[in-house]
């Protein structure tokens, strides 16, 4: 019988000839991810093992509280820095070198197609965009990784989702993700592998297929892979670590279920408080926003910034509203200034910041007062996400969220 | 891990996520008697000061979704709480909980904040002592009770030992 493509990457590293749904099995991971949040418990556990860890396959991101947002990150961020002097590990991205953690396993060269890696956070799903099986794990397990360069799992049953036909304008990845999560529900994946086909996923650019893959989880999915194709090869042309091989599903792969959209009948979305399944096109909501924010693994690219900036270009952010913007690296920064965006962006009157997680978590830089309300480019809008617990996050594609930076309320870009 | 509990429980809704259990800004400690004072601080503030050894939480589906924060199940653990019961978990949080022995029992039951369960984990049986009422639930496979039994750390240290010697 045939197999998906997670079955197949989940058979290679095991190390078999096939695997079935619901099998549980021991497999060889390509790299272990963890950030400064998830990193500190796993090196504690870490210590346990009387090991050295496989440091080639070891990479260390700090992302969430850094720059250090207080002493206790301080001391997070500290702990990850030693470890990763301890043992010599070269892939480590400090403040001022890498960017959110995902944006740097995918723009390094870490992600690449048929790989198995894993990452203790949520988002490691985003490099299914790239034809690799990857999913977050617990720091325990990060950390047992780290020590042996295996961990079980579970073979998850498949979902098959195709998108025909083409987008209309300003819309984008982040709005085919959300009518998906709107239609199945935020466990409508649980446990699962979400194989994504179709013309209108292989005419998106990279950078939008990234954004769906990225959100797979907020329907509870193990992984969102889309088969690899001449762009993800291009792209991978003169960054990737070491060699690949694409795999792709069988003829008669088995799928659990089969979804079809139309792209054509997708439009601007937003999910509003407090699920990503509550969704609404954009031009239904009639909200006033307080801030508005540009940035995260899911939409802080520079071809999100692209599209934020120009729409921003020779207009203004609503007086009422703080738009702030976040790259979501080092070299998504580096770009957007040599393109003008940021200049843009600072004569629109937004405030721009250096690549770290900080808002989009409620971590820092951004947080939300009681009662308030914001639209955000970001993957999760639950309770508290961004700030006080009676505070809101509405998600949006970076067209909405500059649209509405300007008129104050959730605004589709297409009014403007 | 015990195999009977006898608990009372807290009850929660559905898409319990691991942002309500334990808020991102206690992210900066993995010790979990210290998460436990903040646990679903914003949802349910009696909580972290109501919750007593061998309390158990019962819940609608997809509970632990979100975040992939160990932070979460430690937390549970910190506060006392001896297994989880809900219809279903997310992923992450079901491994992270299986790994360091939080036991999680996939059954849809009937049971208000303050019943009083008996839970037993080996045979599969839950009975609400209170409604009178009794469920049964499929036991782990194997290989997850093991580690459920052992831990994850446990583990990892008897692989590494094999890999040794090997
Ligand atoms: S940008 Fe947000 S969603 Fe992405 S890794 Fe950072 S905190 Fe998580």
């Amino acid at each position: 019988m045939g197999m998906t493509i997670a079955e197949k990457i989940l058979a290679m590293h095991a190390g078999r000839g096939s695997v079935s749904p619901k099998e549980i099995v021991d497999a060889t991971i390509d790299y272990v991810m963890v950030n400064d949040v998830t990193g500190l418990p796993a090196f504690e556990v870490f210590e346990e093992f009387d090991a050295t860890p496989i440091c080639e396959k070891t990479v260390l991101i700090q992302d969430h509280y850094v720059p250090n947002k207080d002493v206790a990150s301080a001391e997070q961020a500290k702990s990850m820095r030693n470890f990763a002097r301890r043992y010599g590990i070269e892939n480590h991205f400090d403040v001022g070198r890498g960017g959110v953690c995902h944006q740097i396993m995918i723009e390094e060269g870490f992600a690449a197609p048929g790989r198995l890696i894993v990452g203790a956070d949520s988002h490691t799903c985003s490099y299914g965009a790239l034809g690799a099986l990857s999913t977050g794990i617990g720091s325990s397990e990060a950390a047992s990784a780290m020590a042996t360069g295996e961990l079980w799992f579970r073979v998850p049953e498949t979902q098959k989702f195709t998108v025909e036909g083409e987008l209309g304008d300003y819309v984008m990845g982040k709005d085919i993700i959300l009518n998906i999560i709107g239609d199945i529900g935020v466990s409508g994946s649980l446990y699962k592998s979400m194989e994504i086909y179709g013309s209108a996923i292989v005419l998106l650019p990279l950078s939008d297929r990234i954004t769906i893959s990225n959100m797979a989880i907020e329907a509870g999915a193990k992984c969102g892979i889309i088969p690899p194709d001449e762009k993800v090869f291009s792209y991978l042309n003169d960054r990737v670590i070491g060699d690949y091989s694409p795999v792709y599903a069988d003829e008669d792969a088995e799928y659990e279920d089969t979804f079809e959209y139309d792209a054509a009948e997708i439009v601007p979305m937003v999910a509003k408080p407090h699920l990503p399944e509550n969704v609404a096109p954009a031009s239904e909501v009639d909200v006033t926003i307080d801030q508005a924010y540009l940035g995260s693994c899911t939409n802080g690219r520079i071809e999100d910034l692209r599209c934020a900036a120009e729409i921003l270009a020779g207009r203004r952010v609503h007086p009422d509203v703080r738009m702030i913007v976040v790259p979501a690296s080092k070299s998504v920064f580096e770009e957007a200034l040599r393109e003008g965006l940021l200049e843009t962006f600072m004569a629109a009157d937004a405030y721009v910041a250096g690549p770290t997680c900080g808002a989009c978590l409620g971590g820092y830089m951004g947080v939300l007062a009681d009662g308030e309300r914001c639209v955000s480019s970001t993957n999760r809008n639950f309770i508290g996400r961004m700030g006080h617990k009676d505070s809101e996050v509405y998600l949006a594609n970076p067209a909405v969220v500059a649209a509405s930076a300007i008129t104050g309320r959730i605004t589709d870009p297409g009014d403007i | 891990m015990k195999k009977h509990i006898e608990g009372r429980v807290w009850r929660f809704a559905d898409n319990v996520d691991t942002d309500q259990i334990i808020p991102a800004k206690y992210l900066v400690t993995g010790d979990r008697d210290e998460l436990a004072k903040h646990a679903f601080e914003n949802v349910r503030p009696e909580f972290a000061e109501g919750a007593k050894d061998g309390d158990v939480i019962v819940s609608g589906g997809n509970f632990g979704s979100g975040s992939s924060r160990e932070h979460a199940p430690r937390a549970l653990l910190g506060a006392g709480i001896t297994c989880v019961i809900a219809p279903s978990f997310a992923r992450i949080f079901f491994r992270n909980s299986i790994n360091i022995g939080l036991p999680l029992i996939e059954c849809e039951i009937d049971a208000a904040d303050g019943d009083i369960l008996n839970v037993d984990l080996e045979n599969g049986k839950i009975a609400n002592k209170s409604t009178g009422v009794e469920y049964t639930f499929p036991s782990l496979p194997d290989f997850l009770m093991k580690l459920l039994d052992i831990g994850l750390i446990e583990n990892t240290k008897r692989k590494l030992g094999t890999k040794r010697s090997g």
